[in-house]
């Protein structure tokens, strides 16, 4: 740390090694990394020594061969047929599609909770307050395995969905305007259907509707539209000290186009119906995905309501007092002085709730969702008895969705971050 | 403003009044529901929101909490109980399975006669942890919390008394080598400290604990790992974990601190690694490949394998913690410890860590608490665990089949009594320990 000054003395021992200030740190590298190096070695030696006790080797071949095993949610096209690379891509997907809608659920319950908790109003704030406690201090298993037994417990069979001919009632009725129908087996909801639809191009990856490239480029394309449209207003504003009336207008170019495709296209909500034993019509959601998706959202919206709360009080006061001293209204106080120095404080806890919900749906494994522990790290491994080469493949891919995640949302925290000499 | 009153004024008060009482609306339980929960259209209507999810959730568990049933001898039974009571249909808990298996919610299989063991282990903790919280308490207890990892592993695990006293030796020989050789060179201190246990425990534990054993045969009855189940062994996996967890945290986050290249780059590397992988994945590689990464035919206990793995997992999220805590130091404090002339050791052990570690204490007390709730996932690579493992050894006996929800609220109640009371005591010791720096 510190640099001494010696009066360096001609010649050199093998002392200095140790007490020159200036070689001391090069020595003790050199020693780690000999330790380092030492430690990978003997890991590696008794690695390669216990797979020759057992006749193992270690190849990833077995990714090639044909899984034998049925994935009931599957993403992409897949049977038992495909490959257990095939599996494992279908594992990543559903791990990253349950991570991915948690991620949002987990937002929407945490903002809301972390906003209410510091509403004035007392009963209300203590709800909040007693929501956020009860979810933090309890594990999450004990959340997805309650979520799980309601639904499989507590629902009722497809069947008590159906009306008897002799009453005209049925024993349990749909809930949401009769387009959900939660089952002890699985969720019905109402699947999307395009009546004229432009077709599907079928990628040996997966198939691609083009109905839905259709909505999300025209999306694409009217966001754009719109901040160029803001971006317009704001040079007016800066021009003339009038802001044109941007509200009606930015709503109109985010959604119309988008609704007039959609309307084009036939898009209806197809609602799923009893027939026989089962609904269908529908999509039927297994109770798995639902009870892990509830579990996780619940679990971590808890604790996004703490960060959100902590970066609204992390404003201080006086800013408030001074927007409103320059005569601005509440909701514009709130939009362009407490927010974006709110989010400042907030977002980078945030990104690693977003990484501990990612690796979180690996408790999957309590409710038998087939994520990617379930395929790679579950039967995969069973089946082929590679547990090395499933498990460290396993490890690497959550370790790259995690450097990911985090260097994404690291990116964002550099454009929201306060901006300092 | 007592003057002369003004010749103009008709009429001029020459008494106060008394003061008048406040409306029935401004003070008192009226002015507080009317500030509190009605102050505005948008306020009244969250309060009925809430009133409204108030109703919802006590009409719907108030009920079964109600017509609990504690005496019973099966699941049929209470509801039969409940039914005769309280009318056919109505719902109520049967406490009578938390009241039949207590003792495996709390020991898991551990013997029954042997259940004074942990207990007293448990009890001996809070004396062992009293003197690191009070700084009032006498400081010769800290040899006491020196040596409790080996009276509780001695009183869990049972067995002779000889091994777990050769370890302190080792420790104690250490220590003595360092004391001795401390004068001459500090180096040579630090190797001898580490060298002289090392070959103490490979090349004269065998023969000692043998002869000792046969001199003296001090033993209790061994308890085998797989019989440790319920908050027994969440206690131990959490406990144990977080303190070899602490030393070692604390080394990875002066790693990631360093100026040296390579160690920050290891430190980096080891932290990130642990941090980016679900602690699933880690009990797995405790459970199927650490026997692959050890010299063959090395075996040894899975409750150990997965106290290593949940140690090494704790430590990566303590390093980072520290490292808080280390980055929120004033800069003059490093800057005042160098110009002090103190090494990098001392000034890290006089100066630095003691308020780094300050700072970083609530990030400590919440890591272990979530890695208390994450014990739980031991369920998956079997070992009985309170929340999963052993409700379904209860539901498993015929008498209990069914009972779902008794065991969640029972469980889940003690991890919330431990978990609240660990995060509010830590909200109170950062604020005792709170010095501004002004």
């Amino acid at each position: 740390m510190t640099s001494v000054p010696d009066t360096p003395e001609p010649g050199f021992r093998l002392s200095q090694l140790i007490y020159d200030t200036r070689y001391r740190s090069l020595t003790i590298q050199v020693v780690v990394l000999f330790l380092v190096m030492a430690g990978a070695a003997w890991l590696v030696d008794n690695t390669i020594r216990n797979l020759n006790v057992l006749g193992k080797d270690f190849n990833f071949g077995f990714l090639g061969n044909r899984s034998g095993y049925d994935i009931a949610q599957h993403l992409i096209p897949y049977s038992n047929d495909s490959t257990h690379a095939r599996a494992m891509l279908v594992g990543l997907l559903n791990t990253l599609w349950i991570s991915f809608v948690g991620c949002i659920t987990a937002t929407v319950i945490g903002v809301f909770v972390g906003v209410m908790r510091l509403s004035p109003n007392w009963l209300v704030s203590r709800l909040m307050t007693a929501y956020v406690e009860v979810f933090r201090n309890i594990p999450l298993l004990l959340w997805i395995l309650v979520a799980i037994a309601l639904l499989t417990e507590v629902m009722p069979a497809p069947n008590a969905y159906r009306i008897n001919p002799t009453t005209g009632e049925a024993q349990t009725s749909m809930i949401l305007f009769d387009s959900v129908a939660l089952t002890n087996r699985y969720t019905a909801i109402p699947s999307m259907e395009f009546l004229r639809s432009l077709g599907v191009v079928n990628t040996p990856f997966a198939p691609i509707s083009l109905d839905v490239v259709a909505v999300l480029v025209l999306f694409a394309v009217s966001i754009w539209a719109n901040r160029r449209f803001v971006g317009w207003a704001n040079a007016v504003q800066a021009a003339t000290g009038v802001r044109p009336t941007t509200w009606w207008k930015s709503l109109l170019i985010l959604f119309a186009p988008v609704i007039v495709l959609l309307i084009a296209l036939g898009f209806r909500l197809h609602e799923p119906t009893l027939q026989g034993f089962n609904f269908t019509g529908g999509t039927n959601v297994s109770n798995a995905f639902v009870a892990l998706w509830a579990g996780l959202s619940l679990y971590t919206g808890a604790f996004i309501a703490e960060i959100v709360r902590a970066g609204i009080l992390a404003v201080s006061k006086g800013q408030t007092e001074a927007a409103a001293a320059l005569g601005m209204r509440s909701g514009r106080i709130m939009r362009l002085v407490i927010l974006p120095q709110a989010l400042r404080v907030i977002v980078p806890p945030l990104i690693s709730q977003f990484l501990n919900l990612t690796k979180n749906s690996s408790l999957a494994i309590a409710v038998g969702y087939m994520d990617l522990r379930g395929t790679l790290g579950g039967i995969t491994l069973n089946q082929t008895g590679r547990e090395l080469e499933c498990i460290l493949l396993m490890m690497l891919i959550y370790l790259s969705i995690s450097l990911v995640i985090s260097g994404a949302m690291n990116l964002f925290n550099r454009k929201v971050r306060l901006k300092e000499r | 403003m007592i003057g002369k009153p003004s010749p103009t004024a008709p009429f001029v008060r020459k008494h106060m009044l008394p003061a008048e009482v406040p409306p029935a609306r401004a003070s008192g339980a009226p002015k507080w529901l009317r500030e509190n929960l009605f102050s505005s259209w948008a306020n009244t209507a969250l309060t009925l929101f809430g009133l409204f999810i108030l109703y919802l959730l006590v009409s719907h568990f108030a009920p079964w909490f109600l017509h609990g049933v504690w005496q019973a001898d099966s699941l049929a039974q209470c509801r039969q109980i409940i039914a005769e009571r309280w009318g056919e249909g109505a719902s109520g808990a049967c406490w009578a399975v938390i009241r039949a298996r207590w003792t495996q919610f709390l020991f898991g299989f551990y013997p029954s006669q042997l259940y004074w063991r942990p207990v007293l282990a448990f009890v001996l903790m809070f004396v062992a942890i009293a003197p690191v919280l009070f700084t009032q308490l006498p400081r010769k207890m800290l040899w006491f919390t020196l040596a409790y990892p080996l009276v509780a592993i001695w009183l869990l695990w049972g067995g002779s008394i000889w091994p777990v006293a050769m370890i302190a030796v080792g420790f104690a020989l250490g220590a003595l080598a360092y004391r001795l050789l401390a004068l001459r060179s500090s180096l040579l201190a630090s190797l001898a400290a580490i060298a002289v246990p090392l070959l103490f425990w490979s090349f004269l534990t065998g023969p000692i604990d043998s002869v000792l054993t046969s001199v003296v045969p001090l033993a209790i009855q061994p308890v085998p790992s797989r019989e440790f189940g319920g908050f027994l062994l969440a206690i131990v996996l959490g406990l144990g974990g977080i303190a070899m967890s602490l030393p070692l945290g604390i080394v990875l986050a002066l790693g990631r601190q360093s100026d040296m290249f390579l160690i920050k780059t290891f430190s980096v590397m080891f932290i990130e690694f642990i941090r980016g992988v679900p602690l699933i994945a880690l009990l797995f590689v405790a459970s199927l490949l650490l026997n692959y990464f050890l010299p063959p035919g090395t075996n040894f206990d899975i409750i150990l394998r997965v106290m290593i793995l949940v140690t090494l997992f704790s430590a990566a999220y303590i390093a980072e913690v520290i490292r808080g805590g280390l980055a929120a130091l004033p800069r003059g404090q490093y800057e005042a410890a160098d110009a002090l002339g103190l090494d990098y050791w001392k000034a890290q052990r006089l100066i630095i860590l003691p308020q780094a570690l300050k700072i970083s204490i609530p990030g400590i007390v919440s890591t272990f608490i979530g890695m208390f709730k994450d014990t739980t996932l031991v369920t998956f690579v079997g070992l009985f665990e309170p929340l999963k493992s052993i409700p379904d050894t209860i539901r498993a006996d015929f008498a209990w089949k069914g009972v779902y929800w008794e065991p969640f609220v029972f469980v889940g109640a003690i991890f919330f009594l431990f978990n609240f009371g660990m995060s509010r005591y830590s909200m109170y010791l950062e604020r005792k320990l709170k010095r501004d720096y002004r």
